[in-house]
């Protein structure tokens, strides 16, 4: 009794805590709901009484653009990511290529290079090849943040099938392309939903690839729509937090019916080796 | 899993060398062994393209427009001359150059000093399986998993002078208002502020899986001998934990380093380089002016590169001694 008492409590503690951590989410709820009058108002109100859909509107009517925009270049990023990456992950996992460990090193340090670094070459190569302001040349910059994580994710996963599976492939007659297809790639499909949707969320949350390398012209993402907002003089808070609830939405459809490759996707990133 | 893959893969290796050692047709080895190479490179050649075309030579531009004098017009024609370490010399001495390490060091070690104690109670807390827990520690995931532009703006607007919430808070204890993102003694506080509410679920579910690794006989018996949850912590969860947290640390610092968005969002580095780090610093060189200074800009970049390779190789100097 007096455990199931304690186990209540720490639920309640639990509650709390998690209220406390989640409060910011809830004030940019809030103030997506809220008429910019109101949201000057002292004391502000904690819940959108009066609420209003102004922002929603006003998302409606001039993010639209920027929205598809970003899913354009999230599906093509993830992609390009998924091209790149499974065979080489498959090569490391199961061929023993020569110079493998080499690569896997080259891997590792280009997950520490700063984006912005990055954004620099970048831009100084899209000028001259002139891909600048462009979807595939966001799409080239994006995968970079993700390919060295999903090289990993697929080589730590790949490992685990069983020789046996492979060897029985061989037998059957099958090259190895054919295994890679048909065997491998199936069997792997936790890390491919791993893998594409950290290349997706990542695509669509870039800031500093799309403020550098697409920033004119209308092929701009949402976070730079949202990023427009925030640079006006008259900060529209209601529309700017409209803009950046729809923009969370991936976010939250990807915790919803993927936590558990998201939560495995952090560990696997930095523990698995 | 990871424990069971690396026994796996073990097992085979060992396997696939016995039937090398095998007395097999020397010839027919060394063809089958060129073949498979082959295949192997050829899986692989998709990747190397790729880290040649858009990792080394972005980086190779880059070093490239550190040293040389570059302006607009030969930044698109070409032509700019080689300067050697000008940019270099001329950024140490800028007086912006003091001011953005001080604030790279302190914004990068206290994020980690809150982001790794906070994670470390949570972990701990969340490691009692209370009802409910599960799906509670999933929603603390959210700060992470957000796009920083939006958590960048959310703090924002928390923090505005005049109508923010945390101001009103404040009030409420009978603390006037602070001018958060727009006085100078601020704005640092605030963009650590942020910083640290992103980066606490990644501490979280990284302690908390090494915690779950830890043998809950070790802490059975120590109830047992009659530790409290103190001593507990103190003397089985910490020490068993040394590895995990080292790594946590190491790679918390490659990532905090980088910090860009979350900064160039709410302050732009201001008010007077007040928030000013490397990665701020850089960038406002390179895009942030009307006259693009893409040789400076480049040579700031580099420094951090610099920065963040040292704490990445001695993350993976942690992780390979751990490992063996």
């Amino acid at each position: 009794m007096n455990k199931a008492l304690k186990r209540r409590g720490k639920t309640v503690v639990g509650v709390v805590l998690t209220a406390l951590m989640l409060f910011p989410v809830y004030w940019m709820v809030n103030a997506s709901f809220t008429t910019d009058a109101n949201l000057r108002k002292n004391p502000p109100n904690l819940i959108p009484i009066g609420g209003t859909l102004a922002g929603y509107r006003a998302v409606l009517s001039q993010q639209l653009p920027y929205l598809s925009n970003s899913l354009l270049i999230g599906l093509l990023t993830v992609a390009l990511t998924l091209v790149v990456s499974a065979p080489a992950g498959y090569a490391l996992a199961k061929l023993r290529p020569k110079g493998g460990g080499i690569l896997s090193f080259a891997l590792l340090v280009a997950q520490m290079i700063p984006g912005i670094i990055m954004a620099m070459g970048f831009y100084a190569i899209l000028l001259s090849t002139g891909w600048i302001n462009t979807i595939p040349g966001l799409v080239v910059a994006d995968s970079t943040i993700a390919v060295p994580f999903a090289v990993l994710i697929f080589t730590a996963f790949m490992s685990a099938i069983p020789e046996e599976l492979l060897q029985a492939a061989v037998t059957d007659g099958a090259g190895r392309f054919r295994t890679f297809w048909s065997i491998v790639l199936p069997v792997s499909r936790n890390a491919v939903v791993t893998v594409s949707l950290f290349a997706f969320l990542w695509a669509w949350s870039d800031f500093v690839f799309a403020s550098t390398l697409d920033s004119g012209g209308g092929n701009q993402p949402i976070t730079l729509g949202i990023y427009h907002y925030i640079g006006n003089n008259d900060q529209q808070w209601n529309a700017i937090m409209a803009t950046a609830v729809v923009a969370s939405i991936p976010a939250t459809v990807l915790l919803v019916i993927a936590q558990k490759y998201v939560a495995a996707g952090i560990t696997a990133g930095s523990v698995k080796d | 899993m990871n424990n069971g893959s690396q026994t796996l893969d073990r097992s085979v290796r060992g396997r696939a060398g016995a039937a090398n050692d095998a007395p097999a047709s020397g010839r027919a080895r060394r063809s089958r062994n060129r073949s498979s190479q082959l295949a192997a490179w050829a899986f692989l050649t998709p990747l190397t393209v790729y880290l040649l075309a858009f990792y080394a030579y972005p980086l190779y531009r880059n070093l490239d427009l550190s040293l040389r004098d570059y302006t607009v017009y030969s930044f698109v024609h070409g032509g700019a001359p080689f300067t050697g370490f000008a940019n270099y010399t001329a950024v140490i001495h800028d007086p912006t150059f003091v001011k953005a390490l001080v604030n790279t060091l302190l914004f990068t070690f206290i994020s980690l000093l809150f982001q790794f104690t906070i994670g470390m109670a949570l972990a701990v807390f969340f490691a009692q399986h209370f009802p409910l827990s599960p799906i509670l520690r999933a929603l603390f995931l959210v700060p992470w998993l957000l796009p920083l532009i939006v958590s960048a703006s959310t703090w924002s607007w928390m923090l505005d002078s005049g109508s923010g919430v945390v101001n009103y808070g404040l009030h409420f204890l009978g603390i006037g208002p602070v001018n958060w993102l727009t006085s100078p003694s601020w704005s640092l506080a605030s963009v650590i502020i942020a910083n640290i509410w992103i980066g606490i679920p990644f501490n979280l579910v990284l302690l908390y899986s090494g915690i779950q690794a830890i043998p809950a006989t070790l802490s059975e018996a120590a109830a047992i001998d009659g530790a409290g949850p103190w001593t507990k912590f103190r003397r089985i969860t910490f020490p068993l934990l040394r590895p995990v947290s080292a790594i946590t640390l190491m790679l918390g610092m490659v990532y905090t380093l980088k910090v860009f968005d979350i900064i160039w969002i709410m302050t732009k580095g201001g008010p007077v380089d007040a928030s000013t780090t490397f990665a701020t610093w850089s960038y406002r060189l390179g895009f942030g002016n009307l006259l693009p200074e893409f040789g400076p800009g480049a040579a700031v970049g580099n420094l951090l590169v610099v920065m963040a390779l040292i704490a990445g190789l001695v993350y993976i100097r942690v992780q390979r001694r751990q490992a063996a």
